[in-house]
């Protein structure tokens, strides 16, 4: 057993928390109330490496392990959700996928630009009637000769009008039974024939990133974008969840980072009954309940890091993670603003925002109750997971970080 | 073509700092001297427009390694750190003296560039003792680099004094101290984190460098807070920005701070 993180580890968190302080902090009220994604963020974050980190370097990623995507989220949604919902989406749940289940061929051409950040990548599972339940999803693709044919709509898609590639999950066989057996994933990207996307408005919070919808309208898919194999879809997608939920635990630290250390900044300032209201012992009370959610979603998340790390299959522990640190950051939130009084109710003070902000975490990537349904069955022996046709490759320095050009012939 | 970008570790300057018995103690970590996230930046880009090797240095004891291997992480090839027990309580001269030592070591050295200052005791003589010591031209203030020739042995730059911007031009080696306007701090790159997590920093003694302590001709005796400073706050209103702008215009005339 090892708590400690590493040189690396530490340096990256510093790193990616000045990129989010010095850069995007300043501005982040501006942007959230205008309801727009700051359009120099994808790409600095890209320069930065930020969008490839935990890709090996032979596919144009940075090397780095599982446990430095968490903590970059981590940084990332200490200063706003929006800016970790991008990892998520393109790291997790389109990047990662395309490295476990992507051919060579697929890797060159999809996974080496998204992962130096030349790309932006997206993931289309959610539809306006099919959202827990993933086998009612309606979208299709008919397959003709060496193409196939998709339509459809997708809707909540994070990075929607922002993406230039999109991990598309669709049903080849519409009448399958189970019908999650009918389903498969193809890579569409934005400037094919009869995509169209575009942003919600109005949403209750991520309100500096981009959200919306991709329609599918006859768009013809070579057969080279299939990812996977026909009917693998479901799984697909199943085993990007486990990426995608990871990173968005290991945010949901960060924000209850951020309620914790704006609720103790603020106690000390303000004063009621002739002491700060750090003195009052049920201020003092939420205070220590953020810092024990803070430890433990921390904890479950570094677990989940570890196994991925390991290669060891963590579906089960990547849900617990994602379900107890977004309800935690949802609860710290409530109590942030409630600390703040009346000023946490307005946006002079960050709080507010980390409370709209916090409410959208437990229904994307699996809402709170689909994960409460996972964690029962897994306890009650209803649910156990099965080896996939390929698994998350185990993290090894050696393979991460050695260079293309170094890369022996025939390796 | 070597360039020398010399750093210290300083406490954030976020920190609070209290004094007790004499001396000075904060909880939060140690920090590159903000000032040389600049020079170490620009030592960098030198480093890529040249095909120079950069080697940064720091004198003072093991907490003085993160801001070494924070210059590793932005780019520099090499940090080597010169510390000393006998320097212990050194003066400026004493650091000087320690430093060009180093930098005569290292024997091809034609560049070494500073931070303004050191953000902790807002001293720079250092700069200007060691360019004195190792007998470099040396041009302080040094808000842009114009040209740099290594083959020929010269460097114009543009200096921030009160007149104006100076353009000064130079004979190499030579000692720069830079100020924020030089370039845009980066960060560490995820490749230049790797290697400086791998580093092993070595430490040059006073017998690695050949020369003796001396003893310091300034001693410091003691350290106290600065008076507590009161302030008043008082909020600006009116109908439109217009008017507070003006309100506000005219109050700062009127207190005498514009
Ligand atoms: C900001 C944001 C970004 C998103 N980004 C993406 C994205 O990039 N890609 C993508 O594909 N999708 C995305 N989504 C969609 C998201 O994954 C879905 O909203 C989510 O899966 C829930 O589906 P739904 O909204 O249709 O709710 P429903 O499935 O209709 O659920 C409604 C309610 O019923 C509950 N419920 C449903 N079934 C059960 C059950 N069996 N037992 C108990 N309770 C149940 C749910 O928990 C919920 O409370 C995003 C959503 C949001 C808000």
């Amino acid at each position: 057993m090892d708590f400690a993180l590493t040189e690396e580890h530490k340096m990256i968190r510093q790193m990616v928390r000045d990129f989010a302080m010095k850069e995007v902090y300043p501005t982040i009220k501006e942007w959230d109330r205008r309801q727009e994604m700051n359009p120099e963020i994808l790409p600095r974050m890209a320069e930065l490496g930020i969008l490839g980190i935990n890709i090996p370097v032979r596919y144009g990623g940075q090397g780095m392990d599982y446990i430095s995507l968490a903590l970059a989220c981590e940084e990332l949604e200490r200063v706003d959700t929006t800016l970790r919902v991008i990892m998520s989406v393109h790291m997790g749940l389109n990047s990662m996928a395309l490295f476990q289940w992507g051919t060579e061929e697929q890797k060159q051409r999809f996974l080496v630009p998204q992962a130096r950040g030349e790309k932006y990548a997206a993931f289309c599972l959610t539809e306006p009637n099919a959202g827990s339940d993933v086998a009612a999803l309606q979208a299709t693709a008919r397959r003709e000769g060496d193409v196939y044919i998709l339509n459809g709509e997708k809707m909540w898609i994070s990075l929607a009008t922002k993406a230039h590639h999109f991990l598309v999950i669709a049903k080849t066989d519409p009448h399958a039974d189970p019908p999650h057996h009918g389903m498969t994933a193809f890579i569409v990207t934005s400037d094919m024939r009869g995509v169209k996307t575009g942003d919600i408005h109005g949403k209750l919070g991520v309100r500096a990133g981009s959200t919306g919808w991709v329609v599918m309208e006859n768009v013809e898919v070579p057969l080279e974008n299939r990812l996977g194999e026909e009917g693998e879809g479901f799984y697909i997608a199943m085993s990007a969840l486990d990426n995608g939920r990871y990173t968005v635990a290991a945010g949901a630290t960060g924000l209850i980072r951020a309620c914790l250390e704006d609720s103790i900044k603020y106690c000390h300032e303000r004063s009621t009954f002739g002491k700060p209201i750090a003195k009052h012992q049920l201020v003092q009370q939420k205070i220590a309940y953020m810092q024990q959610w803070y430890d433990a979603a921390f904890l479950l998340v570094m677990r989940a890091g570890w196994m991925k790390n390991a290669g060891l299959r963590n579906t089960r522990e990547t849900s617990m993670a994602k379900w107890y640190a977004t309800d935690m950051s949802v609860q710290a939130a409530l109590e942030a603003v409630q600390i703040h009084g009346a000023y946490g109710f307005s946006d002079e003070y960050d709080v507010e925002r980390y409370l709209r902000n916090s409410k959208g975490a437990v229904i994307y990537e699996g809402t709170s109750e689909i994960h409460q349904l996972m964690q029962a069955g897994y306890a009650l022996g209803l649910r156990e997971d099965r080896p996939l046709r390929c698994e998350l490759p185990a993290y090894d320095p050696e393979y991460w970080q050695a260079e293309a050009s170094e890369i022996a012939v025939g390796d | 073509m070597h360039i020398v970008v010399v750093t210290k570790a300083t406490p954030d300057t976020g920190a609070k700092i209290t004094v007790e018995n004499g001396v000075p103690t904060w909880k939060e970590a140690m920090v590159i001297n903000p000032w040389d996230e600049y020079s170490v930046t620009e030592a960098v880009v030198l480093k890529e427009e040249h095909k120079a090797k950069v080697t940064i240095m720091a004198v003072g004891p093991a907490e003085h390694d993160d801001a070494l291997k924070q210059g590793l992480a932005i780019g520099c090839d090499e940090a080597i750190r010169v510390w000393d027990e006998a320097l212990v309580g050194h003066d400026s001269l004493q650091y000087a003296r320690a430093l060009a030592a180093a930098i005569k070591k290292l024997g091809d050295v034609t560049l070494v560039i500073f931070g303004k200052e050191f953000a902790d005791s807002g001293s720079n003589q250092h700069i200007y003792q060691t360019a004195r010591l190792l007998g470099f031209q040396v041009l302080g203030s040094v808000s842009k680099l114009i040209s740099l020739d290594f083959g020929a042995g010269t460097i114009k730059v543009e200096r921030s004094v009160e007149q104006g911007k100076q353009t000064v031009s130079s004979k190499l080696p030579a000692v720069l101290g830079v100020l924020k306007d030089i370039t845009e701090p980066r960060y560490p790159s995820f490749i230049g984190i790797r290697k400086a997590a791998k580093a092993q920093i070595p430490v040059w003694g006073l017998s690695d460098l050949g020369i003796e302590a001396g003893t310091p001709k300034a001693t410091i005796l003691s350290y106290s807070e600065p008076p507590k400073r009161e302030g008043e706050v008082e909020f600006i209103e009116g109908e439109s920005p217009r008017e507070i702008a003006e309100k506000l215009a005219e109050k700062l005339l009127e207190e005498k701070v514009l």
